[in-house]
């Protein structure tokens, strides 16, 4: 479950869609999944399977089924790591901003 | 209708580097808990699990379902640090440690039977992210997560 994993999960319009999905309403069967997607069974377990190696999905079962779940915390980690660190930068180039013009304003 | 409704079971899985017994003490211990749990102090005796505030407010006063240390801890859940979601429906918590290869584990919690507890359902979401994001850190680094 490494960063690289993640990001190659998360590069794929249709692995997307499959995490929105979970996003909505968590907790699927692979053929309810299957069933909102034109694609093969064979191609949706694939996916599903890339996303669970990830650790963006991790399956259940629960009686007879196997029940799909979003994982937030991958996404969570990578935010930390990636994301706030660059937001903070732009948020404060545009507090920057904000100033230098209202200085020569 | 698309409208957001929060999971009524949530699951959550991490790995962190550290051994089985140092997670357990990370979930199980006060002196960890108030570092990177929302600052309370979580006791575990006579089958209960209490979680205290920083001032000794009561947040949590739950059973404990099942302990077997170092690996599997259920206990039920009833936030009562908001007199809304002390009013609904005791939920259930599982925490999971299994050791993985390279000195890993894998910590996966499940927060379910989330059914009469919708506002305890949208309120733990965003809840367990920072409690496990937070514990993670300070397993790994001893320093708890600054917010």
């Amino acid at each position: 479950m490494d960063d690289d994993q993640v990001f190659k999960a998360l590069a794929d319009p249709t692995r997307r869609h499959l995490l929105d999905r979970l996003f909505e309403r968590d907790g699927r069967t692979l053929t309810e999944l299957e069933s909102e997607l034109e694609m093969t069974r064979f191609g949706v377990m694939k996916h599903l399977r890339v996303l669970e190696e990830a650790g963006l999905v991790v399956t259940r079962r629960q009686g007879r089924e196997k029940l799909h779940h979003l994982n937030p915390v991958p996404i969570r980690l990578i935010h930390d790591r990636w994301i706030d660190k660059y937001r903070e930068r732009t948020v404060s180039a545009l507090v920057d901003l904000k100033k230098t013009l209202e200085e020569t304003g | 209708m698309t409208t957001m409704t929060a999971q009524t079971t949530q699951v959550y899985r991490l790995f962190i580097r550290a051994t089985p017994e140092a997670i357990w003490d990370a979930i199980t211990k006060s002196e960890f808990t108030t570092r990177y749990f929302f600052a309370s102090r979580v006791e575990m005796s006579d089958g209960r699990r209490r979680a205290y505030g920083p001032n000794g407010e009561l947040w949590g006063d739950s059973a404990i379902l099942e302990e077997d240390a170092p690996r599997r801890l259920v206990h039920e859940w009833q936030g009562l640090y908001d007199p809304e979601l002390a009013e609904e429906e005791t939920s259930r918590v599982t925490w999971e440690i299994e050791p993985q290869d390279g000195g890993y584990c894998l910590l996966t919690l499940v927060h379910d039977r989330l059914e009469g507890a919708p506002k305890t359902a949208e309120s733990v979401a965003g809840g367990w992210m920072l409690v496990l994001s937070g514990l993670k850190t300070l397993v790994e680094t001893g320093e708890p997560l600054v917010g």
